[in-house]
This record gives C-alpha cells, sequence and structure tokens, in this order.
C-alpha cells in the first residue's frame, strides 16, 4: 500500500541539484525530508499534551574535482525559496573549496545505485486526528495502573502518529523516493513501596497502525514491568553467569554494529579491525541486518547515498562475515559499500529455540538484566562497564529485584561467551535481539 | 533587538503589535499561559581527520512555535515558514487543547536581555581558512606529543541561535547566542595495545575564545596525554570503594545525581527521587550546589531563557539542606513557585521543559593533595565520558574514562575505562572533604532529556566520597 510521496519535494530536489552545478560543483547529492505527524499524551487520565508536528528540510552534499581527489562540503537549510537555495549552493562550494583532496571522496559508482525502489510496506494510512489517539492513550494508562496497587503515579502514555516522505536525487541522474508512516504507542508508570519508587515503560511502534499491539496490552506490560521492580538491592560484588533479558540484549547488538562500522574500521577505532573471517561468537550465533524486511522498522530501498539496500549476515556462524559500510569508508577499505550509509537496517540476532523461562533454568543461579545506563562502552579497547538492574535468580526463578550494580567484561569476551539464545525475538526496533545467556560477568555492587 | 529584527521579524513583516496579535490568537479563556517562540539559527563545522579536513559543513534552520497552556495541558503547533497566516492557524490548532473561548487582548513590553556574550554572528569572528588551519595545528600538536599517536579526529563547530520569545503576559525578548566547540578525540597505539583520550573547550563567544588554557595546541596534548595514560592502564577495580574526582567535568556528578531529579516538572508530577524533600538534608554539611545561568559566556549561560525569563543563579543545596528547584513557567506556575529561568527547549519544534544550565559545587578549604592523601585504597577519577540518571529510584552512573588507582594515598596505576554507580539522594550524603580548587568545566557538555539536546556546564572541587559502586573487572 503505497502513497506518493510529498509532491513538493522531487521539484526542490532538481531544483536544488540545479544550483549547485550553477556554483561549480561537479558532482552533488540533495537529500529531502518532509513530515507531518501528531503526538498526544495522556497523564493520570487528563488530556496533557497534544503536540502537532510538521519538518522539512533539504541537505546538500558537493563534490569539487582536485588534483589529488574531490573535495566536500554539506549544506542544510530549512527554508525552500530560490533565494535560499542558491545560498545553500554557494555556501557548500564555498566550505568545499577549503576541504583537502580526497581520493575517497564522490557520489557512489552508478552501478551500486537504487534505480527502482521496490515497495517494502513502508507507508500505510494513518490518522492524524487528536480524539482517537488521546483516546487510546487514555486506555494505554488506565490499563498500566490497574495492574497493581502499588502504581501510584504515572509519566503518562503517549501516542504518535506521522507520515513522511523522502527523495533523494544526485548528479549522475538517480532521483528516487518513498515515503512512510508510522505508529508509536508508549506508557511510563510510577510504583511505589516503602518511600523507595520505580519508574519502567513499555512501549510498540510499527509502521502500520494495524500492527501496533493493543493500547491495553502496551499499558498491561508497562505496569506489570514496574511493579516487579519494587524493592531492590544490590548485590554484593562477585562474577556470576548474566542473562539479558531481549530489550537488553539488543544493546550489545548496537555496541556490535559500532564495532563493525566502517568509520570506526579505517579510523582503526575499533577493538574489532581485522577480525573480518575471525570466530567472535559460538558457532551458533548469526547476526543479520537486513534492509528490505516487508515493514521493517530499520528497512529503507537505499541508503543515505542512494546506494541499493541488502539483506546479508554480519554474524555468520559464530565467524564474523561482513561490516556496515558506506561508500566513502568502502573506498577507505578497498571494499564495496554494504549499502550502510546511516548505519545498520534491521539488524537482529537469529532466535534459537528456549523461551525466557528456559534461558532462566538454564542458568540456574545468576543475573538476569532487564535495564542498562550510561555509555560505559570503549568501542576502541572493547571494555564494556554499564549500570545495571534486574533480577537475581536462584534456581531459574527470579528470587528479588536488584538495582544500583554494574555488569562489566570486555566485548570480545562476552560475545565469546554467549551459551544460549532465546526464542523471543520481535521486530519492535531496527535494533532488536532475542534474550541471550552469558557465561559468566563481573557485577560489581555493595 | 538587532539581529532578531533582521532575520526574524522584518523578513515575516512582524512588529511588535503584529507579535502581540498573533499570541493574542493562543491566549484567552482558559488559556492561563501562551507563547511564541521564533527562531533562526545557524551551524557551521569543519572536521579533520587523518591528517585532512576531511569536510566542511552549514545548516540554517528556521521556525516558529506556538504553545498554549491550560491546568495541567499543553497545546503545541510548530511551523517552517515565519508568517502571519501560518502562526496564526498554529495558535489556534495549539489552543484547542483548551477547547472555544474569547480570544485574549496582549500588549508586549520589549526587554533587554542579560549582556552575558556578545550578540554577533560567532561563525564570521574568523576566516573559514584560519578555522581550518586551527585544526590543522591540533593534528600537529597531537602527533607531535609522542609517536605513538595514531589517530586525531577534531571538530571545530560554531553556531548562533537568534530567538524572539513573546508571552501573553506582556513579556518580550529577543536573545542572540553564540556559541563555538573544539572536540578533540586521539587513539595511541602499540603493537598490543591502545588507548583512548579526548579534550575539548568552548562556550558563548567568538572564535577569539582559543587562546590561554583553551589553546588549541593546549587542549591537542590533552588529549594526547590521556590516551598515552591509557595505553597502560589496568583493569579497574570492582566493587564499592572510596572514590576522590578530580575538579572541573566531573561535575557530571550533580548533574546525574542531583540536578535532573531537582527539575520542576519530576518535582510537581512526584516522579522523582527527591519530590517533597525541600527543607531535607540530602548532602553532607559543607555541600553547596548551584545552578548558575548569569556566568558570562560560559557553555550553559543564557542572557534570557527560552520563555524569556532573566537568567538566575539557583541555589539548589544549600550546606547540604535541599532548599530549590530548577522551574520553568509551567511547572512553576503549577507549584506556585516563580520561574528560576531554567526553561529551555532545543528548538522551534519542541516544547520548553526545566533544563540546568550551569551546575557547580562550591569549593571548600581543604587542599587536594590533602584528599588524595587521605585514601588508603579507592579510586581517582578525572576524566568522564557520560552519565545517565533514572530520576525516579534516583540511580545514577557516570563512566570514568582517565581514573587511577589510590593505594596508601598516593597515585598509581591508571585504570581502564569504568562505570560509577550510585543512589542521588544519598551520593552527596558521603561527602567527607571539599577541596578548595572549584574549576569549571572547559566547555564540551550536552544534556539529552526527552529527546531534547541542550549545552550546559558543570563545574566541581576535588571531593571525597566515602563509598562508591566502581563497575571494573578486576580486584
Amino acid at each position: 500500500m503505497t502513497t506518493t510521496p510529498d509532491p513538493t519535494l522531487a521539484p526542490a530536489v532538481e531544483a536544488l541539484l540545479a544550483r549547485a552545478a550553477q556554483a561549480g560543483a561537479d558532482q552533488a547529492q540533495v537529500t529531502a525530508r518532509s513530515g507531518r505527524g501528531l503526538a498526544v499524551t495522556v497523564r493520570l487520565a487528563k488530556a496533557e499534551r497534544i503536540e502537532h508536528r510538521q519538518d522539512r528540510s533539504l541537505a546538500l552534499t558537493v563534490y569539487l574535482r582536485g588534483m589529488a581527489g574531490m573535495r566536500t562540503a554539506t549544506c542544510a537549510t530549512t527554508d525552500l525559496s530560490p533565494a535560499a537555495l542558491r545560498e545553500t549552493a554557494c555556501q557548500a562550494v564555498a566550505l568545499a573549496r577549503l576541504a583537502d583532496d580526497d581520493p575517497a571522496a564522490g557520489l557512489p559508482d552508478a552501478a551500486t545505485l537504487e534505480g527502482a525502489p521496490p515497495d517494502l510496506a513502508l507507508s500505510y494510512p494513518i490518522v492524524l486526528d487528536p480524539q482517537p489517539l488521546l483516546a487510546e492513550a487514555a486506555a494505554c494508562e488506565a490499563a498500566a495502573l490497574a495492574v497493581d496497587p502499588r502504581i501510584c503515579n504515572s509519566e503518562g502514555a503517549t501516542v504518535s502518529a506521522t507520515t513522511a516522505a523522502v527523495v533523494l536525487g544526485n548528479s549522475l541522474g538517480q532521483l528516487v523516493g518513498y515515503p512512510t508512516s508510522r505508529k508509536t504507542v508508549g506508557c511510563v508508570v510510577v510504583a511505589e513501596q516503602g518511600g523507595a519508587k520505580e519508574r519502567d515503560g513499555w512501549s510498540a511502534s510499527a509502521h502500520a497502525p494495524a500492527a501496533v499491539e493493543s493500547p491495553t496490552a502496551i499499558g498491561r506490560i508497562a505496569g506489570e514491568r514496574t511493579a516487579r521492580r519494587l524493592g531492590g538491592r544490590q548485590l554484593t560484588t562477585r562474577k556470576a553467569p548474566v542473562c539479558f533479558e531481549h530489550d537488553a540484549a539488543a544493546t550489545l547488538l548496537g555496541h556490535l554494529a559500532g564495532a563493525l562500522s566502517g568509520t570506526a574500521l579505517y579510523r582503526r577505532s575499533t577493538f574489532l579491525s581485522g577480525w573480518l573471517g575471525a570466530p567472535l561468537f559460538p558457532p551458533f550465533v548469526t547476526v543479520r541486518d537486513e534492509g528490505r524486511l516487508p515493514s521493517g522498522l530499520g528497512s529503507a530501498p537505499f541508503d543515505d547515498d542512494g546506494v541499493a539496500t541488502q539483506d546479508r549476515s554480519l554474524i555468520d556462524g559464530g565467524v564474523v562475515a561482513g561490516y556496515l559500510l558506506d561508500t566513502y569508508a568502502g573506498r577507505k577499505l578497498g571494499l564495496a559499500s554494504t549499502g550502510n550509509g546511516g548505519g545498520f537496517h534491521n539488524l537482529y540476532l537469529r532466535p534459537g529455540d528456549n523461551d525466557l523461562a528456559g534461558l532462566l533454568r538454564q542458568m540456574h543461579t545468576g543475573l538476569l538484566v532487564t535495564d542498562l545506563m550510561g555509555q560505559g562502552v570503549n568501542l576502541i579497547t572493547g571494555d564494556y562497564s554499564r549500570g545495571a538492574a534486574g533480577f537475581w535468580v536462584e534456581g531459574g526463578e527470579l528470587a528479588f529485584p536488584v538495582h544500583e550494580i554494574t555488569v562489566a567484561a570486555h566485548l570480545r569476551d562476552l560475545f565469546g561467551a554467549v551459551v544460549a539464545v532465546g526464542s523471543d525475538l520481535r521486530f519492535a526496533a531496527p535494533c532488536t535481539s532475542p534474550s541471550l545467556l552469558i557465561e559468566e560477568m563481573t557485577i560489581a555492587g555493595a | 533587538m538587532d539581529p532578531a529584527e533582521h532575520l526574524l521579524l522584518a523578513p515575516a513583516g512582524l512588529d511588535v503589535e503584529g507579535l502581540a496579535a498573533l499570541v493574542a490568537e493562543a491566549a484567552g479563556g482558559a488559556i492561563e499561559l501562551a507563547d511564541l517562540y521564533l527562531e533562526h539559527s545557524r551551524q557551521q563545522a569543519f572536521q579533520l581527520e587523518e591528517g585532512r579536513v576531511r569536510s566542511g559543513s552549514h545548516a540554517i534552520a528556521a521556525g516558529f512555535g506556538v504553545r498554549a497552556v491550560a491546568g495541567e495541558a499543553t497545546g503545541f503547533a510548530y511551523g517552517e515558514e515565519i508568517n502571519a497566516p501560518a502562526i496564526r492557524a498554529a495558535a489556534r490548532t495549539a489552543r484547542a487543547i483548551a477547547g472555544r473561548g474569547t480570544t485574549a487582548t496582549v500588549s508586549l513590553v520589549p526587554r533587554a536581555p542579560a549582556p552575558l556574550y556578545p550578540a554577533d554572528d560567532p561563525i564570521d569572528s574568523a576566516l573559514d581558512v584560519d578555522k581550518v588551519r586551527l585544526l590543522e595545528r591540533v593534528d600537529r600538536a597531537a602527533r607531535a606529543f609522542d609517536p605513538r599517536v595514531d589517530q586525531v579526529v577534531a571538530t571545530l563547530a560554531a553556531s548562533h541561535q537568534v530567538v524572539v520569545v513573546a508571552q501573553s503576559d506582556g513579556e518580550l525578548v529577543a536573545d542572540s547566542r553564540p556559541l563555538v566547540r573544539l572536540s578533540i578525540s586521539v587513539v595511541a597505539r602499540t603493537p598490543t595495545r591502545c588507548g583512548r583520550g579526548s579534550a575539548g573547550g568552548g562556550g558563548r563567544s567568538p572564535f577569539a575564545l582559543f587562546t590561554g588554557e583553551l589553546d588549541p595546541e593546549t587542549l591537542a596534548r590533552a588529549a594526547a596525554r590521556q590516551a598515552i595514560v591509557n595505553l597502560a592502564a589496568r583493569p579497574a577495580p570492582a566493587g564499592t570503594m572510596a572514590v576522590v574526582l578530580g575538579p572541573g567535568w566531573p561535575g557530571i556528578l550533580l548533574h546525574e545525581a542531583v540536578g535532573h531529579g531537582l527539575e520542576g516538572d519530576f518535582n510537581r508530577k512526584g516522579s522523582s527521587a527527591f519530590a517533597g524533600r525541600l527543607g531535607q538534608r540530602v548532602a553532607a554539611p559543607g555541600v553547596t550546589v548551584v545552578d548558575d545561568a548569569t556566568l558570562m559566556g560560559r557553555r550553559g549561560s543564557l542572557s534570557a531563557d527560552d520563555e524569556g525569563t532573566p537568567p538566575a543563579a539557583t541555589v539548589l543545596i544549600d550546606d547540604g539542606i535541599l532548599v530549590g528547584y530548577l522551574q520553568d513557567r509551567h511547572n512553576g506556575h503549577l507549584m506556585g513557585q516563580p520561574s528560576t529561568g531554567n526553561g529551555r527547549r532545543q528548538s522551534f519544534a519542541h516544547l520548553p521543559i526545566p533544563r540546568m544550565t550551569n551546575t557547580f559545587m562550591r569549593g571548600g578549604e581543604v587542599d587536594p593533595q590533602e584528599i588524595l592523601a587521605s585514601v588508603d585504597d579507592g579510586l581517582y577519577a578525572v576524566q568522564f565520558s557520560g552519565g545517565q540518571v533514572d530520576i525516579t529510584s534516583g540511580k545514577f552512573v557516570f563512566a570514568a574514562s582517565e581514573a587511577y588507582r589510590i593505594r596508601a594515598g598516593k597515585l598509581a596505576e591508571p585504570v581502564r575505562d569504568a562505570t560509577l554507580i550510585g543512589d542521588g539522594p544519598d551520593c552527596l550524603t558521603k561527602v567527607t572533604l571539599v577541596g578548595n580548587d572549584l574549576a569549571l568545566d572547559l566547555g564540551i557538555g550536552t544534556c539529552s532529556k526527552g529527546g531534547q539536546m541542550v549545552p550546559v556546564g558543570v563545574g566541581l572541587p576535588t571531593v571525597k566520597l566515602s563509598a562508591l559502586t566502581v563497575g571494573g573487572t578486576g580486584g
């Protein structure tokens, strides 16, 4: 079900490309984006916020041919008037003159460009009327508050709906675009017991409004996740097996993607430099990045460079099978772009057979991590140390909630120590994972 | 109203009466507070990597936002074409949150912002070719520091944000906000090890700022030195121990442990771990924490906040007692408190919310050397990469990127990156010594809240915490 992208975008792209050529650019690319949306929040059963959104922007990249490669600069504007387009093109060319010649800079090779984007089912009719969205938000919050009497407060439930379009054109003649839509329902509530408070929440998002779980189901999960955190305590410092619940596990894939990114690789700023073909995970682990997953939240027919996206493996049978490369990083490394200008698309780890309860039985005694905090990940060295909260597990069952602890390991050791993969994969975000059981990590606490 | 007149009002054909009529469209009836925010912002950046200037970038964004508030409810609409018909339509959309009502009459009285920084666009304060040369100086100085320096990435950025805020109660303020920043990241390498270092600085100033302690060579050597130190880093310890924080940027402790928890929105809603605790002890005697937007030229400073409120120095914790929250107009109004000038928004496309500006702990009297000498076995952390807080449970983290073990009162080996975790309402009660060396950070901080990024500053004297959990892998 495809609708036409914003009809004003393609003419703006062509106008700015023409301006860039007039200003002296040897090559140019323009990306235009527009979006319209509505976000409503209900807190404690009353409408708290109605936000109407409307965005539009143009980004121009120019290349000037030099003695030893191209010189480049990028300019963006929200003003689409002819005067602003002329100014943007002149600025870009002036800035590019100051850059150094770079043999890796320039538009992609024509053969890699997406010429006729396939329909990836990313756009659906969507309601942009506050009243029905407010009703859904109210139902979501009410379901969360009803879960447990200790849930006594709320940060509110938010429902948002947006439609957007992107059009990309370049001086090689490519002019492509696609529309998208998205609906998100989420809720955060607060529970209290003995003077201590906890918050948690849940949300779901999809291109198709009908694919989003019901507001009451989302609210119920938000309530359950909040109430179960009450009564948390610190663990003493120890080494123990650690199970990362699905969403926490997905953050590990995010670090993997960062360490396999082309920019980090050509800057030699990743602990995974030179790991292509080497075993990083045990053989039962496969990590995929799929740009063309139908209705995938990270799906796109072409990347930020206009290059056709792919469905591919980053980890195949435990072995590093691919990098995430844009056109520039690919040239720096002597490799072809993988269609990852802008990063990964739908990054996921292939699920195993056991649900989370099965993983916890297998772990028997250890830590279930449900939430992670902070930026304590150094992808240059691979050192990983983050704040965590979750549950201590005894005999395969949740024993008590824990908080104010850290989990730490070297990422290489952590990836190698995956002993089991859960079955609980859901495509709820561009980066997603089933729960993962890790043999052992250092837990710091009291 | 010079840049504002030139960039925002004149092109849209708006004057004071015209603005008043548009604000009035959003006000009246059940609407208690309405405002119109016009913004024109310009950003320029140059980046150097692998010894070459890879590219420059430039961006212009302009637009308006209209807000209408009734009780706890807010209606908001924004757009990118600044003209009276578009603003009028958005005002009607925003005020629909309170149903239909009569339109108000608004008369605006212009007020000059506090003179904390020059109004001129810093992008024009230096030739572009000199900005590129500055980056090349950074690269040379970092590589000259030590042959093991392998990668240098440096970014020089400048921005100019011009805003006009018109409030339904008659306030009208325009502010022109310059901001410059140099950030440097270095990787040092031996055949078997690598280490990361970073440094940077900036403020609300023209490019002339980059001299003295913000001299590009000085900052480049600081980043290179940290990368070399980290080459020799051993695994950080794991467990709860005494922690000494160095002066300046480690003030991120305050930002995470108490600052966010004292923002008015979370306290009005009762979702903060600090809610209802005004007048109670939340820190050791001798600990005084201030949020100060009035500092000349600092990254977090504001001549007027994004609701037009004049800047203030707000004492949050006075000698260990919680005495104040950070308020914007809406949350302050609902709590019966005045705005403290902390209503900030990332852009016209975002709603203002209570945010920090420059948050620091006042200096004490102890010699920093004495503080280190008092620790038998602990950690000395001088640089951090960032932090995060759960304002409801009060648990917060911040990640050390340069830290050393303290043994028998002396600095020992450097340790690898590790997260420190604590409990906000409890953490500052464990401050046992406060140094006499208060320093503000050099101007590198960006705070994220509710999806909105704003520039902030932090500051700290050397402090000793008797116990904090350190999340390493070692013993």
